[in-house]
């Protein structure tokens, strides 16, 4: 940790809800680096901020109060727009539900961050088969979600989070809906995206042994982090 | 971008196919109603006119007497003259030609077969100003005129009555109780407008009417061409001038003869139609307003249901404003295939129907251009309010959505 900014930097972010006595402090002063190339698991039983936090990570939703720094740019400073563009330009997120367009061709959901982009047809095409051959599936372009194993989806999910080539995964819950070897199967992929690709990965799980795969454990309690475990130590 | 978002839209429309139609059906009635109501109106305007134009081209008409409202009809009005038809022929600029016409009525024989038809007295200058033409035969001779012989022209519906198959020239009938001879066959000119047979009639020389039939030398009507170019309004001033001036009515006293202007009476009659059709037009145009909210309401059940869609391509990176234009998009492409199917049924519609009612087909182009633009306005309109709201979803709200 040189002088240079890292990628991710919170400093006192605070997450409010509601006024008054109903108040609810989902972020309580989180401070939180994050390198590029490391493997983050945000641990935390429920209501314990850390979904918010992974929101507020993924430039989805603001914080009350604090700072947030994401790759030199003040994210607390930027417009509503600016939210979109960093998304767009930094970030790729895998949801815990999969989230793909049903009746959607896997080619088709992995092109569609691309079509926001304005990448020409034939260049879209090209690099969708490429991220799904990443993970796996360069013989599934054609299968809709619902022909697709579990397993299957979320990987065509992590190829639409891959295919614009971000800085930075955002994985929420990324084997909640998954069997055990499914969720080995993921995991393992995530690990060697990680490894062999260097792209930094934040996860919001609760289950231990999946976190396990990760290099680096937070644990959230009460709005603030509790622990911060490195458990195996990233390379530059 | 633009064509990636229609293509987008146009897959979302063919998924839901069935709702999509049902969708689109209020909008495809309510173009198909505007453009079936004003084609057919537009068609009776054209079957009017032309009717009218039947009549005679600038064709004005003098009697005698007037036709007063309070039903007390023609009073004592001295008749017309052949001496009137030869000043308003001598001394009224503009006009083309003068026709003067004694009329009765007559029951007309041929061999076994007989009918009532109205017998004309006149000279060629009648089938002239009425745009009557010979079909077989000839006009009158000089010498018949002048004499007044017992020849005549018939229309074709007498012929068709008292000769069928048979050949009328040179055949001899009678008209009332005089002999004539059939010189001439007048070619059909059809219905004209009010369901007036133009072809049942018998033409003979004036002074044979006046002479044989009537039994006196009034004239009924005067026919009066105007010039081409010359208005018909004009013309009917100076002539109802010349007529006050000879029939001797004093500054202050009402005409006692009526003048007709046919270019008149079809302007009266086509702006009578062509205020229906509007009318017609703008209530078929309410069922398209109808129609849009038809949309305007699927496209709101559609956003909900999509909720988690949106959710998704906002964070992958659409902005708010690309939701929007989706949407917007898909309640365009929707209205608008409506619009191009109304406009399809609307013409076949009114087609048949035209057919139907006897009445010429006429595709009115500005009328199916503005149910077109009309109807994509539609979806402009009414997709606006579901779109926005799709737009102003929040990703994480959305994406939490069942």
């Amino acid at each position: 940790m040189s002088g240079v900014r890292p990628l991710i930097e919170l400093c006192q972010v605070h997450k409010r809800y509601g006024e008054g006595e109903s108040e609810v402090r989902a972020l309580d002063g989180v401070d939180l680096r994050i390198e590029r190339g490391e493997f983050v698991a945000i641990m935390g039983s429920s209501g314990s901020g850390k979904s918010t936090c992974m929101n507020i990570l993924g430039c989805l939703d603001r914080p009350s109060a604090g700072d947030y720094h994401l790759a030199d740019v003040t994210v607390t400073e930027l417009p509503g727009d600016g939210l979109t563009m960093l998304r767009r330009h930094y970030i790729g997120f895998v949801f815990q539900g999969f989230n793909l367009l049903a009746r959607t061709s896997a080619l088709e959901n992995v092109e569609l961050p691309l079509v926001y982009r304005r990448v020409p047809r034939a260049e879209r095409r090209e690099r969708a088969t490429h991220a799904l051959s990443l993970v796996g599936l360069e013989d599934r372009l054609d299968h809709a979600p619902s022909q697709l194993s579990g397993g299957q989806q979320q990987r065509v999910a992590i190829a639409r989070a891959l295919v614009t080539e971000p800085e930075i995964l955002m994985a929420d819950e990324p084997t909640g809906n998954l069997d055990s070897a499914r969720t080995q199967e993921v995991m393992e992929l995530l690990r060697q995206l990680n490894r062999e690709r260097g792209i930094t990965i934040v996860m919001v799980t609760h289950e231990p042994d999946v976190a396990a795969y990760a290099k680096r454990n937070l644990v959230f309690r009460d709005g603030r982090i509790l622990s911060d475990v490195v458990v195996e130590p990233s390379r530059p | 971008m633009m064509l990636a978002t229609i293509l987008m839209a146009l897959r979302e429309i063919r998924r839901n196919g069935m709702r999509s139609l049902l969708t689109m059906l209020g909008v495809v009635i309510g173009v198909a109603a505007v453009i079936a109501l004003v084609s057919v109106g537009r068609g009776a305007t054209a079957k009017v006119t032309e009717d009218i134009g039947k009549l005679g081209k600038n064709l004005l008409t003098v009697s005698a007497g007037t036709f007063s409202r309070g039903g007390g009809g023609g009073i004592s009005a001295p008749p017309l003259r052949i001496d009137d038809a030869n000043a308003i022929r001598r001394e009224i600029l503009g006009v083309e030609a003068v026709a003067a016409a004694a009329a009765s009525s007559a029951q007309v024989v041929y061999g076994n077969s007989n009918q009532r038809t109205s017998v004309t007295g006149s000279d060629n200058a009648f089938f002239e100003v009425r745009g009557y033409t010979i079909d077989k035969g000839r006009l009158f001779s000089r010498a018949e005129l002048q004499s007044g012989a017992a020849s005549c022209v018939i229309g074709s519906t007498v012929r068709t009555n008292l000769f069928q198959a048979r050949e009328p020239i040179g055949a001899t009938i009678r008209v009332g109780s005089i002999a004539c001879q059939v010189v001439g066959l007048l070619t059909s000119k059809g219905q004209a407008g009010m369901g007036q047979d133009q072809d049942d009639l018998v033409v003979m020389p004036m002074r044979a009417v006046q002479r044989r039939i009537t039994g006196n030398d009034n004239i009924q009507t005067i026919f009066v061409a105007a010039r081409e170019g010359e208005g018909t309004g004009v013309v009917a001033e100076r002539l109802r001038g010349l007529l006050r001036q000879r029939r001797h009515r004093a500054l202050g006293l009402d005409d006692d003869f009526t003048i007709r202007d046919m270019a008149e009476i079809a302007e009266t009659v086509t702006g009578a139609s062509t205020a229906l059709t509007a009318l017609l037009g703008a209530i078929a145009a309410v069922s398209l307003v109808v129609g849009g909210i038809g949309i305007m309401n699927i496209m709101l059940v559609s956003v909900t249901e999509r909720t988690r869609e949106i959710g998704i391509r906002l964070a992958i990176g659409a902005f708010g404003s690309e939701v929007m234009m989706q949407f917007l998009l898909e309640a365009i492409v929707l209205s608008t295939m409506g619009g191009v199917i109304g406009i399809c049924l609307g013409l076949v519609g009114s087609y048949f129907a035209a057919g139907a009612l006897m009445l010429p087909f006429v595709v009115a182009p500005d009328i199916v251009a503005l149910a077109f633009v009309f109807s994509a306005l539609v979806g402009v309109v009414f997709g606006y309010l579901p779109a926005r709201k799709a737009a102003q979803l929040d990703p994480i709200e959305a994406l939490r959505h069942e």
